[in-house]
């Protein structure tokens, strides 16, 4: 299965790229935690001062490459990542000595430009990753490029393998990153957090950065829709470097308990089980212990916002008692505050359904409708709320109307087990068995 | 880094600004201009006659060509050049963003590859 990350406890809790091998040395080993672990904080911490991200991963590959050549030879240093970072950070010094580097940057007055480079007590120096994700989801760039440069320079992924979750060729998305890194480069996008008047509107574009990597639509290939591991990976990391951050907590939250269902949404021989359907002793309770935490620890705050009440609505479908009855009126309720204060086509068409649940299908569907209706063409292609519209008349017993919605829900439906399963649907409704 | 900010709008018609927004609009430009001096990132500021002033020169058909109006006729024209000296894009941002023909056109913020500074192009 095409994951790009393994595991989502950490670096020791799956094998790594270099583990594939029979027993990897120890040196091996230690440059693949190191990989994984610090890519992101290494490159942020080189690329920081020049805003060079492409010199920077340049460097930083030149470091694991000497790694892994000797490493196995003369042992694993004490602080691998001390040394990864003096080694790349010569490599840049280098680089900058040579005679085209001279430009306007005044080399010596950041606190991470090469004067102090002599000081490798990495765990002394500030973590820039936070900047280096605001770099990522600056205005300045594209917005369909802020999650793919977020995956591969946070969390170190290549460009085949970020091309490979946005199902996009990886010559293209090479070349899309290393052009958006040159334009970082070149209009001189800085690592640094902006003024307190800018920072809510930038760190909501880094939540959304985070979310794009949540709601890829994976499911293009042959494999069943997943809850990339990869944004679970992203928004941990993120509630780490903004630990008061209400919404970053309940992003990493909502995406901690949709992961939580995983295992539970495609039964053995492949097929999609709905959430009502779910076996919830499949749910990884260690992923929903540490949401449950993150969601206290946001609420303290006190400001409630759009990620908190998804994560929030999450978690109630999780707290499905043993009889199998969800809370539907605090759904119901969630829902409601969640489309007045973040309105959208999936918070409504996720409303109308809860209203179905509450007051009955017909309530649900004339809720649906009117949405709809609002949205206009925009609705007309939007696959839940056909899926929803289908389902809701299946339900009222509108058999044919049911089956024509089906077939249009299908015709939308890119996730292979998720069509199957509204196949069968509207097979049932048409009354044809399979 | 040195950026050159520029203004892009739509040309006004003869007349078609009254007095007092022609005398608005040069009260908001001294008072952009005062800023961006006293801040001491100014380089240099032009607002541009309009394009029916302009002449486009080229010799890359072999010879002089000498031609009326722009290199390329657009709905929105290149109206103004404000030379500034900032650490990095936000800040050229935050001045692209204050300036006066914001309001009522688009100001591109366009990096500096090299300047001919002291006698010689930096680099």
């Amino acid at each position: 299965m095409d994951t790009l990350t393994s595991g989502d406890g950490g670096p020791e809790a799956g094998p790594g790229p270099g583990a594939a091998g029979p027993g990897p040395g120890p040196a091996l080993r230690s440059a693949d935690v190191a990989a994984r672990d610090s890519y992101g904080r290494l490159l942020a911490l080189l690329a920081a001062a020049t805003s060079d991200l492409a010199g920077a991963e340049d460097a930083l590959a030149d470091a694991f490459e000497r790694a892994l050549r000797t490493w196995p030879s003369q042992g694993v240093p004490g602080n691998p990542d001390a040394w990864l970072l003096t080694v790349a950070r010569n490599r840049l010094r280098d680089e900058w000595k040579s005679a085209r580097v001279q430009r306007a940057v005044p080399l010596d007055a950041a606190p991470d430009t090469l004067a102090h480079i002599d000081d490798v007590d990495v765990d002394a120096i500030p973590d820039r990753r936070l900047e280096l994700m605001l770099v990522c989801a600056h205005p300045a760039i594209d917005r369909a490029m802020h999650t793919p440069l977020m995956l591969n320079t946070v969390l170190g992924f290549t460009a085949e393998q970020v091309g490979r979750a946005f199902s996009v060729p990886a010559p293209t998305m090479a070349t899309r990153l290393v052009r958006v890194k040159k334009r970082i480069k070149a209009a001189g996008i800085p690592f640094r957090l902006p003024d307190l008047a800018d920072l809510p509107a930038r760190m909501a574009s880094v939540l959304e950065a985070v979310y794009g990597a949540y709601v890829i639509d994976w499911a293009t290939g042959p494999q069943a829709r997943q809850v990339p591991s990869e944004a679970l990976h992203l928004a941990e990391v993120l509630t780490t470097l903004v630990p008061d951050d209400p919404e970053a907590l309940g992003l990493a939250a909502l995406i901690e308990l949709s992961a939580a269902r995983a295992p539970a949404r495609v039964a053995a021989d492949g097929r999609f089980v709905p959430l009502a359907d779910q076996d919830p002793a499949l749910w990884n309770r260690e992923l929903i212990s540490r949401a449950h935490e993150h969601l206290r620890v946001a609420h303290a705050r006190g400001q409630l916002g759009r990620f908190q009440l998804e994560a929030a609505i999450q978690a109630v479908h999780c707290a499905r008692g043993p009889d199998g009855t969800t809370d539907w009126p605090t759904l119901l309720t969630l829902h409601r505050i969640l489309q007045a204060i973040a309105p959208s086509l999936g918070s409504g068409v996720a409303l109308a359904a809860v209203t179905a649940e509450v007051d009955g299908p017909a309530a649900g569907l004339a809720a649906l409708d009117a949405l709809l209706l609002e949205a206009g063409q925009r609705a007309r292609l939007f696959q839940p709320a056909r899926a929803t519209r289908a389902h809701l008349l299946d339900r009222l017993g509108r058999k044919e109307e049911a089956v024509a919605a089906y077939e249009s829900a299908i015709s939308l439906t890119h996730d292979t087990a998720e069509r199957e399963y509204l196949e069968r649907r509207r097979d049932r409704a048409s009354g044809v068995s399979r | 880094m040195r950026y050159a900010l520029l203004m892009h709008y739509r040309e006004p018609g003869e007349g078609e600004i009254s007095e007092e927004g022609i005398e608005a609009a040069k009260v908001a430009f001294g008072a952009y201009g005062r800023a961006l001096e006293s801040a001491g990132v100014l380089l240099s500021a032009d607002v541009l006659q309009p394009t029916s002033g302009t002449t486009s020169v080229t010799c890359r058909e072999g010879g002089l060509q000498v031609q009326d109006g722009p290199f390329a006729e657009t709905k929105e024209a290149l109206a103004g050049i404000f030379m500034v000296e900032v650490p990095d894009l936000d800040a050229a941002i935050g001045w692209a963003e204050k300036c006066p023909g914001a309001q009522w056109g688009v100001v591109e913020v366009r990096p500096t590859a090299t300047a001919f500074v002291d006698g010689a192009w930096t680099r």
